[in-house]
């Protein structure tokens, strides 16, 4: 696929695009990201884009921002698969793919009120992942297992 | 796996084969429950117990557990007059107890509470239950009760009935059991059904039948798992009333269960067994609360002597 194809939406000068989001997640990403609530970002948001390797997708171009690692593992939570691209000078200058780590550590807290790690302040919250789809996590210390709905509830 | 020094923080933790090395223990050690080991082989050990939240039986079993081996024993039973009192965090109290002992038996109310000790503590931690979540030690005491009571699990028709949704016994025992390959059976009301990740669970070892009615499978039982049915899950006292009756152990229900069949119960009961049952043949529960402690100096030997 040309990028002229891909990216629906006009080219960004620099920033971060996000492509290939599973359709109907756009939404949850710039939630994740926080980004609705910082109007010094101009953010632009395809949804139901038709796309030849997965149906349909979403997409999301954040200008003059670069997402850093702790964001695209969030980004990896409710988008896994998605394809990061950053962009400077309307080139694309690194394209990679948002994949979940194997142990989720430090970005978001247990959905369990009894767990120790929401008791004791000190203790960083971490999850081992069950499944990607559906998406399921399991608490490291109290195994209260979690899906995608609590995990977007809970992210920091 | 080696014992010396290991946690015993949930028993998810370990295999089918070395639970069996716990029962094989256990069952060395249940002759000197009763008077002490003549060895005292951990007369060189200090056992802190650390119960944040009380427990009569647990605490109890494992400081008989810990004399009997001729282990020395701290800790404190209930907050009052604790650093924790004062507000100390559980990471700092651990590193103390850490070092004044040779092992950490935990109770606290927090899930995770005992996973958390454990990388803090560089000596073993036992979780002695932590809120609603991991109470290994007791999974493997029922586990041998049913081994010694019952015989080999493999192929056991094991059920489970009353408060299936909330009781931490179950959840962690059924899945325990489920690596056996035993046949799991599951009645409750709708109310109290077995939670979906437990149930997702244990099927991927063996199926899953749930029902309502203990009349029903009583016939294919070898083992009757009882457990309280507690009166504030229920909005509607009335409700609660008429589902607490339904499972009411019986004679007459007992009687037509197999020859060989057991009721265990882990304690304290209310209503759900009547004392009536306590002399039937099929009784086990007092049984079963007295082998925590051969299982417990079976464990406590494991991890502090690695034997």
């Amino acid at each position: 696929m040309t990028e002229e194809k891909m990216l629906k939406v006009e080219k960004i000068r620099r920033g971060t695009v996000i492509d290939h989001i599973a359709v109907g997640r756009a939404f949850k990403v710039l939630q994740i990201l926080k980004i609705s609530s910082d109007p010094g970002v101009t953010v632009s948001i395809a949804i139901h884009v038709k796309s030849k390797k997965i149906g349909l997708k979403d997409v999301v171009k954040i200008e003059d921002r670069i997402l850093d690692s702790s964001e695209l593992n969030k980004i990896a939570l409710v988008a896994e698969g998605a394809t990061i691209a950053i962009v400077d000078d309307y080139e694309v200058i690194k394209k990679f793919t948002v994949k979940l780590p194997d142990i989720i550590t430090g970005i978001l807290r247990c959905s369990n009120p009894r767990c120790v790690t929401n008791a004791e302040g000190s203790v960083k919250p971490s999850f081992s992942l069950i499944s990607k789809n559906p998406l399921t996590i399991k608490c490291h210390y109290c195994e209260r297992e979690m899906e995608t709905g609590e995990i977007i509830d809970n992210i920091f | 796996m080696m014992w010396l020094n290991r946690d015993v923080v949930s028993i998810g933790d370990f295999s089918v084969e070395e639970i069996m090395e716990v029962i094989d223990k256990s069952n060395k050690m249940l002759p000197y429950a009763g008077t002490g080991h003549p060895d005292r082989p951990l007369s060189d050990k200090i056992v802190a117990t650390l119960f944040y939240e009380p427990s009569t039986r647990t605490r109890l079993s494992f400081e008989s557990a810990a004399m009997r081996m001729g282990a020395q024993i701290l800790g404190f039973g209930s907050l009052e007059g604790s650093s924790v009192a004062k507000g100390e965090s559980l990471s700092d109290t651990i590193r103390i107890v850490n070092g004044y002992s040779d092992a950490i038996v935990l109770r606290h109310p927090s899930e995770g509470a005992a996973r958390l000790a454990s990388e803090f503590a560089d000596i073993p931690v036992i979780n002695a239950g932590d809120g609603a979540g991991q109470h290994p030690t007791q999974t493997m005491l029922d586990i041998f009760t049913m081994w010694k009571e019952s015989g080999p699990i493999n192929g056991k028709s094991i059920g489970f009935v009353g408060d299936l949704k909330y009781g931490r016994t179950v959840h962690s025992l059924s899945r325990a059991l489920s690596m056996f390959d035993a046949s799991l059976y599951f009645i409750s009301p709708e109310e109290l059904k077995i939670p979906k990740h437990i149930k997702r669970d244990i099927e991927k070892h063996v199926p899953v039948k749930e029902t309502r009615s203990l009349e029903e499978v009583i016939g294919n039982l070898d083992i009757l798992y009882v457990t309280r049915i507690q009166k504030e899950r229920f909005p509607d006292i009335e409700e609660y009333k008429k589902v607490a009756g339904t499972y009411i152990i019986r004679p007459s229900l007992l009687s037509a269960g197999k020859k060989n069949l057991i009721v265990m119960h882990p304690l304290p009961r209310v209503d759900e067994i009547p004392p009536d049952i306590d002399n039937l043949p099929q009784a086990r529960y007092f049984k079963q609360a007295s082998y925590g402690v051969p299982v417990r100096m079976a464990i406590l030997d494991m991890i502090l002597r690695g034997d």
